[in-house]
């Protein structure tokens, strides 16, 4: 079928996998859980389009509907904080850079070849799953008896990024690896002056 | 001046007697050529203190016999001087395998002594005049004293085995000797000279085996070396079967016959003797009247007891034979040395057939040994002087007449021709007519006629007349008559004072030397020198013949020369009564003397009809007799036969040795190293293919590991997230589930 | 929810980042595949840490991770702009220099 009618079909799927999946969470967890199946499937539609798409600009959006999945999953899990950073990071910045990485560099076209990616998704998550099943069975899944409320902390995180006990050096490590990654980028992405365009006659810069 | 033998001093006289010529041998073979006159004074002089030695020691012996002593004496029992050759001193002195080695000194010994020491002296004197500007003059006395010294060491040893020793050492001389001109380049015989020199080192060599093989037979059941021990085995080997000799003994004694037959020149093996005129004179009057051929008939002498009655009779015959066979051919030769040469072949005969005999003959042999130096030696030197006076001419032919020219050589030369005829009163004489007595006596022995004996007695006889024919010959064309050739009469001169003395001189000992000796070997017991008695000794004592009955060993005093040793029980006149004994005595006495005479006599006028008074014509009398003198002159054709034969044959083994040396040996050694190199090949084949290819191989496996691994270098990232990600689950897979 | 839930999502979306990073032959998509997988590993941190009582070091760690997570994304574009200059391509299959 042709490229227009396998999107509809694909999209279809989705929307259909997607109410599925809230009606599942409903079912069994009421209102958060159907919230939980919402996320679940923005961030596994997300990754698989992501995989799926033709297009690496599309691809690349629909990473972003992974990434507002996951934060949405954050926020389930009670660390508004790291929700909103998340969205802020990797929408904002990280997404945004992939973006200047497909505008600078022109893909192959036709490198997408269905089969392929078919197979090596089975593969990937079939044996995943396997796996996955077998670790469950041994892992102990002991949780504790009566969970915290959900509350959102955000001044305990500042004051443990800034507590002699708490997260101090990694907070200060971090950010010198932020300036080196920071200046390496820089550097690394520099215009060499053999990228220049000769702009006088002798040679000169 | 004492003359009673003292041992313990008198034994350093004795050691001395070979030892001055031997320090001299080495002082001049080193420094000969450097002293003045090329050292001949030195050996000489040694040579004259040695002979005054042993003249004074052979006066001791005289002495004792004069008074009726037994003269013997042996170093080890006396004095305990002895040379430890083999010795091993675990075992003890009495250990066959320990051979000591002594000196022992009896009449025989002193008499022989004396002789080598005088005869051996004049030859040095004779030689300082005769070898006057020879190449190797030093060279040439140097090897006549080593040549003496072996003479010497072989009559004074003790045992058989150190004699055997000394003998050897003088074929060794001989063969140097007598191919002296072969080692001068100047020389036009030498290829002559050193084919003489081969051929009689290889014939006595022949001998000489025989001998070895005898004296180890004797040692293998004997197990002692020395004469003393051997004469007293032999005489219990003889008792304990029954007064025969043992087979065996027989055989040794066939053997070390042959060592005689080689060193004496007998019949098969006289070959040599001839030839070995290519020595210079000098050297031939020493070699071949004195010394060396007189070894061979000094052994019989030493080994006497052990020899069987069968033996003796084969030595008889041998004897009588060369004796006639020589003499026959000595009338036909024209070279003054050559026929000096078939004389001493022939008279060698005599002496072998006379020991052959037995006994009596024994005695009679062994003085015909002694005088036979004297007059021999002085004849082989007086032909050097004629040859050196006709300047190196010497075939009669072309003599004659030098009579008037070299006066002093005819004397000494007719004076030893009379005593080697046989005429009476010369030394020659008295020793021929003993041995045709004991001819005699062993023709008769025991009754009947034995054919041994009659041959010998016939044989001798002849060989007698012959002798004195052929020497009187000589005497009549050299010295006598009208000069054959005018050029050579012309240059005739006197020979130099050096060498006539020794001519005179030996020619007067070999006059009145004989005398001597009768009383050294205590023949007729007389008490007298030597101008008493010179008649038959035996008629004018008649006591010392009749002594006591039954023990007929006590007249020829045979117990002096093998003290304690019956000889009469072992092989002499065995079966003899004392009464037929003293019969056959006389009656060989007066046969003998009667054919000796008319013998000589015969010859001697034969040869003044023919020569002197030229009645007949030899030249007729040769042709008359064609093909048999055709024969003679060509010495019966013995050499060209040996030719023919043994040496065709020793070459036809000599080629095939080589062929095998050549082909199989080097065919195998080649082969060998083919083998290596094919061993070689192989084995460097394995090391390409094998080791190489396991060096090889190990490289290659890693090659291909290394492609193996390689497939996952691919440089590809997704390649490498894929690896790692399976690794991952094998990370899971072994932590949770296995 | 109940802790396997956030597990399994986990777990797939771990997948779909491994399958991404394998099977694309662009780089853009390696990259994607890495944030995908740094997400999931997220997830873990915090569901963990909430269904697993005290302390908040789950939660510090996620932080923690996309900081890093930021970090290392900018370093990786610059590389691949570097990559793609260099090599003309954005396949990685042909960045095959380190092949051997």
């Amino acid at each position: 079928m042709d490229l227009r009618k396998q999107q509809i079909t694909f999209y279809t799927v989705m929307l259909l996998g997607t109410l599925a999946a809230m009606g599942w969470g409903l079912k069994t967890a009421g209102a958060p859980g159907a919230m939980f199946g919402l996320f679940a499937a923005f961030t596994l539609g997300g990754g698989l389009m992501c995989i799926w798409e033709r297009s690496v600009v599309r691809s690349a959006f629909s990473l972003m509907a992974t990434f507002c999945g996951v934060a949405g999953l954050f926020l389930l899990l009670g660390h508004d904080f790291l929700a909103m950073a998340q969205i802020l990071i990797y929408v904002g910045g990280i997404l945004v850079l992939i973006l200047f990485g497909v505008m600078l560099t022109p893909p192959d076209l036709n490198e997408r070849q269905l089969p392929r990616v078919g197979l090596g998704v089975l593969l990937v998550v079939g044996t995943l799953a396997f796996v996955g099943a077998k670790v469950a069975a041994v892992v102990n899944w002991a949780q504790a008896e009566a969970l915290p409320p959900v509350e959102t902390r955000a001044d305990e995180i500042g004051a443990a990024f800034l507590r002699a006990d708490g997260y101090v050096i990694a907070f200060e490590l971090a950010a010198v690896l932020l300036t080196v990654a920071l200046v390496a980028a820089v550097y690394i992405a520099r215009r060499k002056p053999s990228d220049m365009i000769d702009l006088t006659d002798e040679g000169g810069y | 001046m004492d003359l009673t033998f003292n041992p313990e001093t008198d034994y350093k006289w004795l050691l001395a007697v070979p030892l001055i010529p031997l320090c001299g041998y080495i002082i001049q073979i080193f420094f000969g050529r450097f002293l003045p006159r090329r050292g001949d004074w030195l050996l000489t002089s040694g040579m004259a203190v040695t002979m005054v030695i042993t003249v004074w020691m052979a006066f001791k012996a005289i002495a004792a016999t004069q008074g009726h002593e037994v003269f013997f004496h042996e170093s080890l029992a006396e004095t305990g001087f002895g040379f430890q050759w083999l010795y091993d001193t675990e075992k003890g002195a009495t250990d066959p395998l320990n051979v000591t080695a002594g000196i022992l000194y009896d009449g025989l010994g002193a008499a022989m002594l004396a002789v080598v020491g005088i005869v051996s002296f004049f030859v040095h004197l004779f030689s300082m005049g005769y070898m006057k500007g020879d190449r190797r003059y030093h060279i040439f006395f140097a090897n006549i004293s080593l040549f003496t010294v072996a003479m010497l060491g072989l009559v004074l040893s003790d045992n058989i085995l150190f004699l055997f020793v000394f003998w050897e050492i003088m074929g060794l001389m001989s063969y140097l000797l007598i191919g002296h001109f072969s080692h001068d380049p100047k020389s036009h015989r030498i290829k002559q000279a050193a084919a003489a020199c081969k051929k009689a080192f290889l014939t006595t060599r022949v001998g000489d085996t025989c001998l070895l093989v005898g004296i180890m037979i004797f040692y293998y059941h004997f197990q002692t070396f020395s004469f003393t021990g051997l004469w007293e085995a032999a005489q219990t080997a003889v008792a304990s079967n029954g007064g025969e000799y043992p087979a065996w003994m027989t055989a040794a004694g066939l053997l070390v016959f042959g060592g005689t037959v080689g060193k004496s020149a007998q019949f098969p093996l006289h070959i040599w003797l001839p030839d070995a005129m290519e020595g210079p004179t000098p050297v031939s009057a020493m070699i071949h009247a004195a010394t060396m051929v007189a070894a061979g008939v000094f052994l019989l002498g030493r080994c006497y007891p052990l020899m069987s009655p069968t033996v003796l009779t084969v030595v008889t015959c041998f004897g009588a034979f060369t004796a006639l066979f020589a003499a026959t051919i000595g009338m036909t030769v024209f070279d003054i040395k050559g026929v000096l040469a078939y004389s001493t072949i022939s008279q060698l005969g005599f002496m072998v057939a006379g020991i052959g005999t037995g006994g009596f003959g024994l005695v009679a042999g062994l003085f015909h040994m002694v005088t036979h130096a004297f007059f021999k030696s002085c004849l082989f030197l007086s032909a050097g002087s004629v040859i050196h006076g006709c300047h190196h001419e010497q075939d009669m032919r072309k003599m004659g007449g030098l009579r008037k020219k070299m006066p002093l050589t005819f004397i000494a030369m007719l004076i030893c021709t009379l005593a080697i005829a046989g005429v009476p009163l010369f030394a020659g004489f008295y020793s021929k007519d003993k041995i045709i007595q004991s001819a005699y006596m062993s023709m008769t022995h025991g009754g009947g006629l034995n054919g041994a004996g009659l041959f010998a007695f016939g044989g001798l006889l002849l060989a007698a007349m012959m002798t004195a024919f052929y020497m009187f010959r000589l005497i009549f064309m050299t010295f006598f008559g009208e000069p054959k050739d005018q050029h050579v009469h012309d240059h005739a001169h006197e020979s130099p004072k050096t060498m006539t003395i020794s001519l005179l001189v030996l020619a007067f000992l070999g006059m009145f030397g004989g005398k001597m000796w009768l009383l050294d070997f205590d023949l007729m017991g007389s008490h007298g020198t030597w101008f008493e008695g010179l008649t038959s000794e035996i008629d004018h004592h008649p006591e010392s013949v009749s002594r006591a009955a039954g023990s007929v060993s006590d007249i020829f005093s045979l117990e002096r020369m093998y003290p304690g040793i019956a000889i009469t029980e072992m092989n002499t006149y065995v079966g003899d009564s004392a009464e037929h004994f003293q019969r056959n005595l006389h009656a060989g006495h007066f046969w003998a003397m009667t054919s000796s005479l008319t013998v000589a006599g015969l010859g001697i006028l034969l040869a003044m009809f023919i020569y002197l008074f030229r009645k007949v014509d030899p030249g007729k009398i040769t042709a008359s007799l064609g093909e048999l003198y055709t024969t003679v002159v060509n010495k019966y054709y013995v050499d060209e036969f040996i030719n023919a034969t043994v040496i065709k044959l020793q070459m036809v083994l000599a080629y095939t040795l080589k062929w095998i040396d050549g082909n199989i040996v080097d065919g195998a050694v080649n082969g060998t190293g083919k083998l290596n190199r094919s061993f070689g090949f192989m084995w460097a084949w394995f090391d390409k293919t094998v080791v190489d290819g396991i060096v090889n191989g190990v490289g290659g496996v890693t090659t291909m590991t290394g492609s193996l691994v390689r497939l996952f270098q691919t440089g590809r990232i997704q390649q490498y997230a894929s690896l790692a990600f399976g690794g991952l689950l094998l990370l899971f897979a072994w932590l949770f589930l296995a | 929810m109940g802790l396997e839930a956030y597990v399994v999502v986990a777990t797939i979306l771990f997948g779909l980042g491994i399958a991404c990073l394998i099977t694309r032959r662009n780089v853009i998509y390696v990259l994607m595949g890495i944030e995908m997988i740094l997400n999931s590993a997220n997830i873990n941190f915090v569901a963990f840490n909430r269904f697993n009582g005290d302390g908040m070091d789950g939660r510090m760690f996620a932080i923690f991770v996309i900081i890093l997570a930021a970090a290392e994304a900018a370093v990786a574009l610059g590389i691949v702009l570097n990559v793609f200059q260099l090599f003309g391509t954005v396949k990685p299959s042909d960045v095959d220099l380190l092949r051997e």
